[in-house]
């Protein structure tokens, strides 16, 4: 699955730590106001100017079936590059922070289990060890390709 | 073979096969005309020589028969008629064929035009001269037989190699017209440590004993004359011909000397062999043809592919941005020499912008020309005559956006031959000229292109439409619309002439699929029809799909941009104005009631309304709304002005939020979003719809 070693990024939905591979990362921005695109989805929060192009953002907490996103100070803006339907894109994931980058032999890195994620087994890249911690490493790619409804396992508890 | 020499002789074939139609759509016309002809045979003859230099062998040996057609009738040995266009244009299709198959595949129908092809020539040669030689069909037999000697010069330029010439390949052509001997001159080559090997440094002294006559030989270098130095001459009309192979040494000798005299010396020598010791006067100019082709003609076009000039497009729109906001920032800080330099920077910039859009502008020419066939080929199927007429064929479009006209172009021009010109015998009934006319005209309005295609036809059948409507259960039997309601129907989906099907029409593009390609190059269709006297459709295209004029609104803290060409007028509404009591949206202007939507409401976007709030009244001729105004009117707090609009797609993620196109990057670097007025004029009537449904 996963062979040689690798960086991740760690960021934090809520109290929750979730991972992404950094090669996947093009840029970490600030909040910035973010223009709203009406009679779009919610999550869909808006688009934003990145040096002259156009990058959609996407409120990475309601994908995940969490309340909408506060902006505070730690606020960030992931900007991520993701294949959707094969086709190289640029989108923009805002997180509550971002933590930190580190490294992982792939030996650190599990499957993932069936239950006790709240998230779809296909949406997780594997578990990562860390401290004696376990942290989720998302695939991106197929969490963007798909419809927020369907990254939720059924035994989602998540909410509120 | 190296892929982007082939990948050009691809374009530049299928452009000569467009010129190749154009030609002989003419030559139908007018099958005297000289001038077409010799274009004709020299179009089949590059392909012909370039087919065969990419090794496509098939096409070449294809183009060989039509060529030798086109040789005979050249020379007026036989008429260009109705049966070798047809031919010829069959084989041009096939050769667009050969050249999308990579050249293979010797499919049925090439042998079996090949084989009219003969059959035409050697019918030819059968009636027209049965004493010659039988053996060959090819054209040249029919020359006199009268032979001329040809001393040729010829010196390629250094680079011909980099275009794929194979010199040999032309000599070798010489060698099939005659007694051939070349003599390379190696004398220019360069010593081995400058030598570069993709150059050539050889230049050729030929000479040539052939009866094909002095054209045939020039024929060979047709398609390199503008990359070599080509001298032509004739020797001597040789009464008593003296055979070559006792002195081919000394013809050879003479000729690798290359000393200035080589005509004289070789004249001499074939005046010696023939034992008519005359002694050479210096009478030799005058009967000394001397045929200099042209090394000059410099390129006055360069080719470039269209997605460099997307990416130059694309960093104009950039700039255009920044510029904006250095117009801002200067405009701000009041510095009279920083506004110097942002007005010099605005004024470039402006330039620089219609300059690079400009680059992209065509000429709508060729997708005219194309129609041409289309028409011959339909009247002929169908049985109708039909002319067509193009006007304003130098009407310059975007090429994305021509691009994408073909097909939306083609099933309108289908449908005006087809449903629309009735059948010889109906119009003379009439009292109609026999032949129908299809115009396409094309010119500029404003910043738009309007395109017409015209017919003198029947006419739309309003009571079959509304028949055919009320069938579909797109209107209901009672509901009263206008002529232009009615034939705005025939755009809707699932409108379709089903019990009509034919060959043509039987394409599975409906018309409900042209008016969405033609709105999503923002443009709109509009029908206008007579019954008895014919229908006219009406295309409105913006120039370029890049940059438009915009008028920048604002709606509590957010901007929005309205297309300028939608755009009528701008006026102010009191609160008070608002007939709102039965939610209506209805607001008078000059006497006249116009419908508004309320863009704040629409939007979601938080906030009280003004006291006073604009309305930016919008028309739009194409929609099919239920008033009798086509006018609608967006309610916005504030509208701020005009501006340079440059379009950026909101991309995959945001396929799905129609009513808007794009967005745009403001001055101070805060976005704008466009809005796509027909979709939300769309969406609103579909509200309405279901509210009305509900009650």
């Amino acid at each position: 699955m996963i062979e040689e070693l690798r960086q991740y990024l760690t960021f934090k939905l809520g109290e929750e730590v979730f991972a992404l591979d950094v090669n996947q990362v093009r840029e970490i921005l600030d909040y910035i106001k973010i223009t709203k695109v009406p009679q779009t989805p919610e999550y869909m929060c808006g688009v934003i100017n990145l040096r002259g192009s156009v990058v959609p953002v996407i409120d990475m907490r309601l994908k995940f079936g969490l309340k909408k996103t506060e902006a505070t100070v730690n606020t960030c803006i992931v900007v991520v590059e993701v294949n959707i339907e094969s086709e190289r894109t640029v989108l923009g994931a805002l997180v509550d922070s971002v933590q930190e980058v580190f490294e992982l032999e792939p030996g650190e890195i599990e499957a993932p289990p069936k239950i006790g994620t709240h998230l779809k087994t296909e949406f997780i890249k594997g578990m990562g060890k860390r401290e004696e911690k376990f942290i989720i490493i998302l695939d991106i790619d197929k969490i963007f390709s798909a419809n927020e409804l369907e990254i939720l396992g059924s035994n989602a508890e998540i909410n509120n | 073979m190296l892929d982007h020499l082939k990948e050009a002789f691809l374009e530049e074939t299928r452009e000569l096969l467009g010129q190749l139609e154009e030609s002989l759509l003419e030559l139908e016309s007018d099958s005297s005309d000289e001038g077409l002809i010799s274009k004709t045979f020299r179009i089949l003859h590059t392909i012909k020589g370039s087919a065969g230099m990419f090794d496509y062998d098939e096409i070449s040996r294809f183009t060989h028969d039509i060529e030798n057609v086109f040789d005979l009738i050249r020379n007026g040995k036989i008429k260009a008629d109705n049966h070798i266009i047809t031919l010829t244009l069959r084989a041009r299709d096939q050769i667009e064929k050969l050249l999308n198959n990579d050249g293979s595949s010797c499919s049925e129908e090439t042998s079996e035009i090949v084989e009219s092809f003969r059959k035409i020539l050697l019918g030819f040669n059968e009636a027209g001269l049965p004493e010659k030689v039988k053996t060959c069909i090819v054209s040249e037999a029919v020359e006199e037989s009268r032979t001329e000697d040809y001393l040729i010069k010829f010196k390629p330029s250094e680079g011909i190699l980099k275009n794929g010439t194979n010199p040999l390949l032309l000599i070798n052509e010489l060698r099939d017209l005659g007694e051939c001997y070349p003599c390379m001159l190696t004398n220019q080559i360069p010593p081995l440590e400058t030598l570069e090997p993709e150059k050539c440094y050889l230049s050729w002294n030929i000479f040539l004993r052939t009866s094909r006559g002095i054209d045939s030989v020039k024929d060979v270098f047709i398609f390199v004359e503008d990359e070599c130095e080509l001298k032509v001459e004739v020797i001597e009309e040789t009464g008593t011909p003296v055979g070559l192979n006792d002195c081919s040494r000394e013809i050879l000798d003479i000729l690798s000397e290359n000393s200035p005299n080589i005509t004289r010396e070789l004249k001499k020598l074939l005046s010696e062999k023939a034992k008519l010791p005359k002694t050479e006067k210096a009478a030799l100019p005058a009967n000394l043809k001397t045929e200099k082709c042209s090394d000059t003609g410099n390129a006055k076009s360069i080719k470039v592919g269209s997605e460099k000039l997307d990416y130059l497009v694309n960093l104009v729109g950039e700039l255009v941005t920044v510029q904006a906001r250095l117009s801002q920032i200067s405009a701000q800080k009041n510095d009279p020499e920083l506004i110097l330099i942002s007005e010099e920077v605005e004024r470039l910039t402006c330039e620089l912008r219609d300059n690079a859009l400009n680059i992209r502008m065509v000429p709508i020419r060729s997708t005219f020309n194309r129609f041409k066939r289309l028409v011959r080929d339909l009247s002929q199927e169908l049985g109708k005559k039909i002319d067509l007429f193009t006007e304003g064929e130098d009407t310059e479009l975007d090429k994305n956006v021509i691009d994408k006209l073909n097909d939306p172009l083609v099933h309108l021009i289908r449908n005006s031959i087809d449903h629309g010109i009735e059948a010889s015998d109906t119009r003379i009934a009439c009292g109609k000229n026999e032949t129908g006319s299809v115009t396409l005209s094309a010119g500029y309005a404003g910043s738009s292109v309007i395109i017409r295609i015209t017919d003198d036809g029947a006419g739309l059948n309003r009571e079959a439409i509304r028949k055919k409507a009320v069938e579909k259960g797109i209107i209901t039997k009672e509901s009263s619309l206008s002529d232009k309601e009615l034939y705005n129907l025939i755009f809707a989906p699932g409108f379709s002439t089903a019990e009509k099907v034919s060959s043509i029409s039987g394409r599975g593009v409906g018309m409900d699929v042209v008016k969405k390609t033609i709105e999503s190059l923002r443009g709109n269709i509009e029908i206008t029809s007579e019954s008895g006297k014919g229908t006219t459709i009406t295309l409105k295209l913006p120039l370029t799909l890049a940059i438009i004029e915009g008028l920048l609104v604002k709606i509590s803290d957010e901007y929005f941009i309205i297309p300028l060409s939608a755009v009528e007028e701008c006026i102010e509404m009191h609160r008070s104005e608002i007939q709102n009591e039965n939610g209506m949206h209805l607001v008078k202007v000059r006497g006249e009631l116009v419908p508004f939507i309320p863009l704040r409401e629409r939007f979601n976007i938080t906030g009280q309304s003004m006291e006073i709030e604009q309305v930016v009244i919008t028309s739009n001729d194409g929609n099919k709304s239920s008033a009798n105004s086509s006018k609608i009117g967006f309610v916005v707090d504030s509208v701020i002005g005009e501006h340079q609009t440059v379009i950026k797609s909101l991309g995959k993620f945001y396929k799905d939020a129609d009513g808007f196109s794009g967005a745009t990057i403001l001055g101070d670097g805060t976005l704008a979003l466009i809005l796509d007025i027909p979709t939300l004029i769309k969406r609103e009537e579909e509200m309405e719809k279901k509210l009305f449904q509900n009650r």
